[in-house]
This record gives C-alpha cells, sequence and structure tokens, in this order.
C-alpha cells in the first residue's frame, strides 16, 4: 500500500446472490501514479469501477480516496474523482458547449465559461462545440468525455477502456494528454484497457483481475518476464485462459 | 442540496427544448386542443337547457386544473425518461449530485413547463369562450397548490415504479390521470358514482378540490365546509408526496444495491 495514496481499496467485495463479482480485493493508486485494471471480460473490472464512483454499493471492504472513506463521505468525495467510459453516455441531444455547462454546474465549477472555452480548446473540440453530442464520431465523443472527465480538476481519474474505438493516431494523442495530466496535476488514474501495448505505455503499475480476485500485480514491463512470458498479451492470455495454472 | 446542482438539471431538460423546439408539442398542443374541444361542447350544452349555472366556466374550468395536474404528473414522468432513453444515469450519480438534488431539478422541470402551459390555456380560454379563472376567487391559490403537489407526488411515482421496473413500466404513468379523474370527481359529483367507489374519491386530493370548487361556482358562496375540504385534500397532498418520495429514494437506494444504475437500459430488465 501507498502512503498518502489518492485510493485505497481494501478487501473490497461484491457479491450478488451467490456469484462474487468482486472477491476481496486490495490495491492502492498514489499521486501521480497510472495503474492498469486488467482482465478478461467479466473479471471484475467494470464492477469495481462503480464501485469507486459510488454508483453500486460494495458487499465488503472499504474504499479510501484522499483518506476519506467513500461510504462516509460520498457526496464530498465526488467532486474530487471524475472518469470516462465508452459505455457511460453523455446526453446525446445536448451540444458539446451544452454538455459541458451541465456537467460544470454539477461539479460547481467556478467561472464555467472560461473553463468550458481552455476545455473545448485543450480537447480539440471549439469547431464542435454548438455540435450535439449524438453527432460526433467516436472519436470526437471519446475526447468530449475526456473533456468532462477532467472539468472538475479530478485528484483520482477512472478510466475504462478510453482508447476504445479510437484510431492509432487519436489514441496517442488521448494517451500523452492523459500521462501529461497525471504528472502535472499528481492525479492518480485507474486504467482498463485490452490493449496491451497502451497499457506498457502509460501505466506504472498493473493489476491483473480474474474471476473478482487480483491475480497478480507488478510493473507492466517486467511482469511478463517475471511469470515466463514474452509479453504483456501472452500474459493477458494465459489469465485469462488458464488462471488457476498461472496462480501454481 | 444545492442549488446549482438543481439548476444543472432543470437546464439539461431546458436545453432539450431549445435544441428541438417540437417538444413544445407535448406542452401546449394536447391542451389547447382540449381546450378548443371541451369549450365548444360548453358552448353547446349551454345552448340546450337552462341551468343555474355557466358550463363554460364549471367544465373549462375544470378541463384546465386538470390538464395542470396531469402536465405536472406527466412533466416529470417525461423528464425522468428522457434520462432513461439517453443512459446518462452514470454520469449523473457519478457526479456530486444527490438523488434529493435529482428529483428536485426534475420537479423545477415540470412546474416551470406546466405553468407555462397553464398561462397559455387560460389566455385561450379566455379569449375564444369568455372564461374566467379568477371567477373562484382567492381560493384559486389553495386549489391549484393542491393539484400542483398531488401531481408532483404522482410524477414521482410514476418515475420511481419505472426505476424499479424498467422503461417498460411507462406506459403506467400515461393512463393514471385518466383513472384518477375517475375518481377525482373532475367532470361530475362525486354523488354520482355508486358509494363504494366514492369512498375511494375520499383519498383522492382533486376530488376536495373539484367538489369544492363546483360548490362555490354553482352555488355562488363560500362555507366553512370548503375551508376543512381543502384542508383534508391539501394534508392528504403532502402525505403522498412524502410517501412517493419516500418511494423513489428507497428505489434509487435498491438500484445501488443491485448495479441497476450502472446498467439502466431496456435490455437491463
Amino acid at each position: 500500500m501507498v502512503d498518502g495514496a489518492v485510493l485505497r481499496i481494501t478487501d473490497l467485495t461484491k457479491e450478488y446472490g451467490s456469484l462474487r463479482a468482486v472477491d476481496q480485493i486490495s490495491f492502492s493508486v498514489g499521486p501521480g501514479e497510472i495503474v492498469g485494471l486488467l482482465g478478461p471480460n467479466g473479471a471484475g473490472k467494470t464492477t469495481t469501477i462503480n464501485m469507486i464512483l459510488g454508483i453500486l454499493k460494495p458487499t465488503g471492504g472499504s474504499i479510501e480516496i484522499l483518506d476519506r472513506n467513500l461510504a462516509e463521505f460520498r457526496s464530498e468525495i465526488s467532486k474530487s474523482i471524475n472518469f470516462a467510459a465508452v459505455y457511460a453516455h453523455m446526453p446525446a441531444n445536448l451540444t458539446v458547449r451544452q454538455n459541458l455547462y451541465v456537467f460544470g454546474l454539477l461539479y460547481e465549477i467556478k467561472n464555467l465559461k472560461e473553463k468550458i472555452h481552455l476545455l473545448l480548446e485543450e480537447f480539440d473540440l471549439t469547431v464542435f462545440a454548438n455540435t450535439r453530442a449524438g453527432l460526433l464520431s467516436s472519436g470526437e465523443l471519446s475526447r468530449l468525455n475526456l473533456a468532462k472527465a477532467v472539468i472538475n480538476q479530478p485528484r483520482l481519474l477512472l478510466l475504462d477502456e478510453p482508447t476504445a474505438s479510437l484510431d492509432p493516431s487519436i489514441s496517442q494523442l488521448v494517451r500523452a494528454k492523459m500521462k501529461r495530466y497525471a504528472d502535472h496535476t499528481r492525479a492518480g488514474i485507474l486504467w482498463t484497457s485490452h490493449n496491451m501495448n497502451e497499457i506498457q505505455a502509460v501505466c506504472d503499475n498493473v493489476l491483473f483481475l480474474s474471476r473478482g480476485k487480483v491475480l497478480l500485480s507488478g510493473n507492466p514491463r517486467s511482469l511478463p518476464a517475471e511469470h515466463g512470458k514474452k509479453d504483456l498479451e501472452e500474459l493477458f492470455i494465459t489469465v485469462a485462459r488458464e488462471p488457476l495454472r498461472l496462480k501454481e | 442540496m444545492r442549488l446549482s446542482r438543481i439548476c444543472a438539471i432543470f437546464l439539461r431538460q431546458l436545453f432539450l427544448f431549445k435544441s428541438n423546439p417540437t417538444r413544445l408539442t407535448s406542452m401546449f398542443v394536447w391542451l389547447i386542443i382540449d381546450i378548443i374541444q371541451w369549450g365548444f361542447i360548453s358552448k353547446y350544452l349551454a345552448s340546450l337547457g337552462q341551468a343555474t349555472f355557466s358550463f363554460i366556466t364549471v367544465i373549462l374550468g375544470a378541463v384546465i386544473l386538470w390538464g395542470f395536474m396531469t402536465r405536472i404528473q406527466q412533466g416529470i414522468m417525461m423528464a425522468f425518461l428522457e434520462d432513461v432513453w439517453t443512459q446518462n444515469f452514470i454520469n449523473f450519480f457519478a457526479s456530486p449530485l444527490r438523488i434529493r438534488e435529482y428529483l428536485s431539478g426534475l420537479v423545477l422541470t415540470s412546474m416551470v413547463t406546466s405553468l407555462a402551459g397553464l398561462l397559455v390555456v387560460v389566455a385561450i380560454a379566455g379569449l375564444g369562450f369568455g372564461y374566467n379563472i379568477l371567477r373562484v376567487g382567492t381560493l384559486l391559490l389553495p386549489f391549484m397548490l393542491i393539484l400542483l403537489v398531488f401531481g408532483i407526488a404522482m410524477g414521482i411515482f410514476v418515475s420511481a415504479m419505472i426505476f424499479r421496473l424498467g422503461p417498460s413500466a411507462e406506459w403506467l404513468g400515461w393512463p393514471i390521470p385518466l383513472v384518477l379523474s375517475l375518481f377525482a370527481g373532475v367532470y361530475f359529483p362525486i354523488s354520482t358514482l355508486p358509494v363504494l367507489l366514492g369512498a375511494f374519491s375520499k383519498l383522492i386530493p382533486p376530488s376536495y378540490v373539484f367538489e369544492s370548487m363546483r360548490t362555490i361556482l354553482t352555488t355562488g358562496t363560500f362555507s366553512g365546509d370548503l375551508l376543512s375540504n381543502l384542508l383534508v385534500g391539501g394534508l392528504l397532498a403532502v402525505t403522498y408526496l412524502f410517501l412517493t418520495s419516500r418511494f423513489f429514494i428507497s428505489i434509487y437506494r435498491k438500484n445501488l444495491q443491485s448495479g441497476s444504475i450502472a446498467r439502466f437500459n431496456a435490455e437491463a430488465f
């Protein structure tokens, strides 16, 4: 565990009846650190993120963000966190500017109009400011999601497959932007992706989830060799297909 | 409760009207058609008999006030459904927005749009049929307040049912005003109903409003009974509002446990 961690998860568990979607996982994210949350579909990544966002109640364990317990201080804490995910839609029938305005009010941003102007420029959205979100391409929509995700300058940023459906050029820009954000603001970032090259490029640490448990964790650049695999992708495939064998 | 977050939900709905003026249809057109149709029916009825009261005032008044309550209920439901259809719950509820603020934003939206609708239909009824809403006097205010509070309660109830059962439960919201109108004595006195159904009317706040309004308009007098009637109607409406708000919040908490907020869409149910 990291001292002064932005996010500290302890024995986090989520049960749906007899199914344990997340099974006593523990990890932390430090300031300026980017942690990759990896695993096959259904491993528990999104469930974990939803619990950190406070939109899903854990069955057990604790979530501390900036040294405060999420269960007790959810409303205060949520001002310091934000997220972007492909499955979390922005209101499609509002324009880009209207979307940012509504979310700016929700996060009680000061000098909102100026902030929106800066975000539109930073995420190359100025030309689409008056375009409805539903008419944007997936790349433009991802940039809008990211602009919304940093509107409150979060200390903890959750990115669930932020580059899914983006072309390699835009993906690379998004990675660079987010890495710069973590460096400049010392925000912690929890990043999920199925693109192992991306994880290797941006993450300081990774956690492999399998069937709701943390199976492996470590530096994404050295972890494959530690387990006799040639790269992160091969390690991922083993985790997905033969998690028990890897454990042994 | 933070005003800026309530305003965010209100603005989100207002932007929809701005970007798509056809949405104004639902606000005004049906009410206007209702008023015109009932205006002519009232005129025709007035020409037939020697009634001791004005059909225009009694019937158009009932249509306008009932339409106001219906609009309040459906306004909340529609604003809520907008977020269901566009799947915004994750983004909204992962923000600092609290459930009470969200609900207040929906109510504010519905109140503003319904009051705008009311002003338009009152003007049309006045210009087209000589209807004067102020003939009821100062009691108009408590009448409308009871209908407003009960309309909000019904809107929250229907939204809670959709939140619990999924978007397909939308159908519940449309016939509710129609069913309630049978027991609320909107168009005929409660005494017209069989005894058992009449007893059910006692539980419905608008029945106190419409009975009282009819008494004022037909007898032209304000009795002490009217005030006690309105008090009972008001208390009932506030009780329903309290209960339905608790119900909505309890459904929200249940959804936080089950994970429904994160995957609230038509396919999830």
